[in-house]
């Protein structure tokens, strides 16, 4: 589901394609609009493309084919450094024979600026990362999150309006990395850039994104706000991609506007959303989120549909419980259940009945 | 830990921690230094031994010392002696010797020796041993009257000098010095060939090293950035050279080159030059340059290869990003983190010219003939004492350069490949 490119965008992808070799297409037929001062995330599998979509919008990579525009303007033809587009590389890229402060200082000079201005605007971009103290050692002298606060000032140093970073804390580990990411969501904020993120993580996109575009095999997949991404994700590909998810494949025995009612392969019948599926007797996948899985009839809608189930094992994972089920033939359906004082504990071999809300099982493409 | 004991560390059963250690390492280095020994005394004897021997040659020179022991008894005894009016004794002596060199066949190697510093000698000493036996006392008179050289201070100079085992005759020679009749002194210009040639060779090194690492640069960056299927086919053509003997490379740029070569007959017949002016390319400084530089292209490469294959690109692309054009991301980016490939491909291609032999010997002509080649003249000319000084100058010339090298970028920054 594409949108289509507004005139207004501040960065729009026209039609883009892209090949490196011309037999296969990398990007296919791409169209994204982004507004000023929005955080867009592209989300994906190692391979989806969006490193490429990245450098093309950069300048280091021709589109084959399509238009890009930034602030309604086509940069196609524009070289790299025309194109005044702050740029944080996943290696951070800092010039090892530089100090901070010649880094930082290196895009200002290219621009000729005078010193005295120089200064300032390095001592404002460090104070900003908090690392004004480390303005005279070498790269190699820094840490990996240092390296990354430098790499980030050093982007930001020059003004830039649009921002792209590729996998910016791929390398630092999982504390760091959520430091930074809060670190970064706050630069945006402060500074109303435009920030374009690549991330194969989907914890990251969720967290710091205004809109992620989930891609796969050179295609959005999705284009929405986390929330959304998470609670109405379009395909099976995104319902898989993004948070854990159930699985169920069946067909179509009622369709009735968006309710659908599905026939599991082991016959039983269940309740569904109908998002991408047109009519009756079609195969789906539905897809269930384990903490929207119910197995009190209390906490069930009149009426819902239920199926049986068989407690495989429990998990205890301190503020959740984790449960496996055998669940229509297989034995990998899980329901997550808040772990509260008043929780039913399940033992393995119980047998259950579970059932959740129509809205929540959402009827996919097969 | 709060309770952090100040006394020395033991390993569990007592004993002290260092001496434990260094115990357990014992047969290890053992072990590593037994693994290196052949390597040590290959080197030791086909390096070290034979470079000291050559140090030793520079200083050393007995032919006149050994051949004449009566007049090295004299100049032992009578050391503050006038060489511009020695006295009979010494002329005496001097008979003496002659006579002895004539009956031993001596004469040559005596005449030799002196004649490094005074020339003429050998004739002179030849002369001198065939009437040695026939001379009658006052020997000085008798010489004199045979040949007026005798009498002539540099000779004796030359003679006390030569009486000496060990010498640094031989650097004064290479450095151009020759003994006058006032003493050592700069020779006539035309001379005065060595300095010149060290000199010339500096420079043509210099050439060659300059012009490899401009053709160098750009087949290394190549090498660096081309997808592997296509730099490994670029590789082999670099090191194509390598595989193909010294002597058909040197003899195809013969062919090339030369006045009724390939490239002076396709500039002929495209009417460039015409036909009396054909250019001299080879048997000159130029075909010295021109050879040299291709055979020692690949040690420019290498080096440069393996220092830009680890330059990430994201560093120019940055770069790009922030503003710079490729120009100044080349000489502020990329330029800047090659310069230790640079350094050590420039030491390396430098160091090889300056010893080169064989190239400038096969195309150099009369004029490109380098330092080397007149080491070798000496050697075939047997004055092995010569060439040892000049070799052993050379090598003082190069260490400095390493040294200065070493001050200026660092040995341990030097990457080779
Ligand atoms: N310079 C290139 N030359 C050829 N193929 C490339 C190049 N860069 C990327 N690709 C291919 O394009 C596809 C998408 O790569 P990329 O954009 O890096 O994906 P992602 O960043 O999502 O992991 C991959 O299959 C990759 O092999
Ligand atoms: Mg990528």
């Amino acid at each position: 589901m594409t949108v289509e490119p507004r005139n207004d965008a501040y960065v729009a992808f026209d039609h883009v394609q892209k090949s490196y070799d011309g037999v296969s297409l990398v990007v296919k037929d791409l169209n994204l609009s982004i507004a000023k001062g929005e955080f867009l995330t592209m989300l994906g599998p190692s391979g989806s493309g969006k490193t490429t979509c990245l450098m093309m919008l950069a300048g280091f990579e021709t589109a084959t084919s399509g238009e890009i525009r930034l602030d309604g303007r086509p940069i196609n033809q524009v070289p790299p450094h025309k194109r005044g587009i702050g740029m944080v590389f996943q290696n951070y890229a800092l010039f090892p024979h530089m100090t901070v402060g010649e880094n930082l200082a290196f895009p200002l000079e290219v621009r000729g600026m005078s010193k005295s201005d120089r200064e300032a605007k390095v001592k404002r971009a460090l104070d900003m990362v908090q690392m004004f103290s480390f303005i005279n050692r070498r790269p190699a002298q820094l840490s990996g999150g240092q390296q990354q606060r430098i790499a980030l000032a050093r982007a930001l140093v020059f003004d830039p309006a649009l921002v792209l970073m590729d996998e910016p804390l791929g390398a630092l580990d999982k504390q760091l990395r959520e430091h930074m990411q809060f670190e970064i969501k706050h630069l945006h904020e402060n500074l109303g850039i435009t920030v374009v993120y690549v991330t194969h993580d989907q914890g990251e996109a969720l967290t710091m994104s205004d809109r992620v575009a989930v891609f796969n095999d050179g295609k959005i997949q999705q284009l929405a706000p986390p929330a959304d991404l998470y609670e109405r994700p379009e395909n099976s590909f995104v319902a898989q991609f993004i948070g854990e998810n159930n699985k169920l494949l069946g067909t179509i025995e009622e369709l009735t506007g968006d309710k659908a009612l599905v026939r599991l392969r082991t016959g039983e019948l269940i309740d569904a959303t109908a998002v991408n599926i047109k009519e009756k007797g079609q195969q789906t996948l539905v897809s269930i989120r384990p903490e929207r899985v119910e197995f009190k009839p209390e906490m069930m809608p009149e009426g819902a549909h239920t199926i049986e189930a068989e407690v495989v094992e429990v998990i205890y994972m301190g503020d959740i419980l984790r449960a496996v089920l055998r669940v229509a033939g297989s034995d990998d359906f899980v329901m997550k259940m808040r772990n509260t004082l008043g929780q039913t504990r399940l033992t393995a071999g119980q047998k259950i009945k579970v059932g959740w809300h129509p809205q929540d099982a959402r009827a996919l493409d097969p | 830990m709060a309770e952090a004991t100040p006394t020395l560390l033991t390993t569990a059963d007592g004993r002290p921690l260092k001496a434990a250690l260094a115990e357990a390492q014992v047969r290890a280095k053992r072990r590593a230094f037994l693994l290196v020994l052949p390597l040590l005394a290959f080197v030791l004897l086909t390096f070290l031994v034979p470079i000291g021997y050559m140090l030793k040659r520079s200083f050393e020179h007995d032919g006149f010392a050994n051949s004449a022991p009566a007049l090295r008894a004299w100049f032992a005894e009578n050391p503050g002696f006038d060489p511009a009016d020695p006295p009979e004794a010494a002329y005496a002596a001097l008979v003496d010797d002659l006579a002895r060199m004539q009956v031993e066949r001596t004469t040559g190697i005596a005449g030799t020796r002196v004649n490094y510093s005074v020339s003429g000698t050998i004739s002179l000493f030849k002369a001198g041993a065939r009437a040695a036996a026939d001379l009658q006392p006052p020997f000085k008179e008798a010489l004199l009257a045979a040949d007026a050289k005798w009498g002539s201070p540099a000779l004796w100079r030359g003679m006390e000098s030569a009486s000496h085992v060990y010498t640094p005759e031989f650097y004064l020679v290479a450095a151009d010095r020759k003994l006058t009749d006032e003493g050592w002194a700069r020779g006539e210009d035309k001379e005065r060939i060595y300095l010149y040639l060290f000199f010339k060779t500096f420079l043509i090194s210099g050439i060659i090293t300059v012009l490899c690492l401009l053709l160098a640069f750009p087949v290394a960056h190549l090498l660096a950035t081309l997808p592997m299927a296509k730099s490994a086919l670029l590789m082999i053509l670099v090191l194509l050279p390598f595989w193909t003997s010294l002597l058909v490379r040197t003899t195809s740029w013969i062919v090339l080159l030369q006045e009724q070569g390939v490239v002076n007959n396709m500039l002929v017949a495209m009417g460039l030059v015409d036909d009396k002016g054909r250019l001299s390319m080879m048997y000159n400084m130029t075909g010295t340059i021109v050879a040299m530089t291709h055979v020692l292209l690949p040690f420019m490469i290498l080096p440069l290869y393996s220092v830009m294959k680890v330059i990430p690109p994201s560093y120019a692309r940055a770069a790009r990003s922030l503003g710079a054009t490729s120009w100044t991301t080349f000489r502020r980016v990329y330029l800047p983190q090659t310069l230790p490939g640079i350094a050590a491909g420039s030491l390396l291609v430098f160091i090889l010219a300056v010893g080169y032999y064989i190239t400038p010997a096969l195309v150099g002509g009369a004029d490109g003939q380098l330092i080397s080649n007149l080491i070798a003249f000496h050697m075939s000319k047997s004055n092995w004492s010569l060439a040892a000084a000049i070799a052993a100058m050379l090598l003082a010339a190069i260490l400095a350069l390493y040294w200065i090298y070493d001050r200026l970028v660092g040995i341990d920054r030097l990457k080779f490949g």
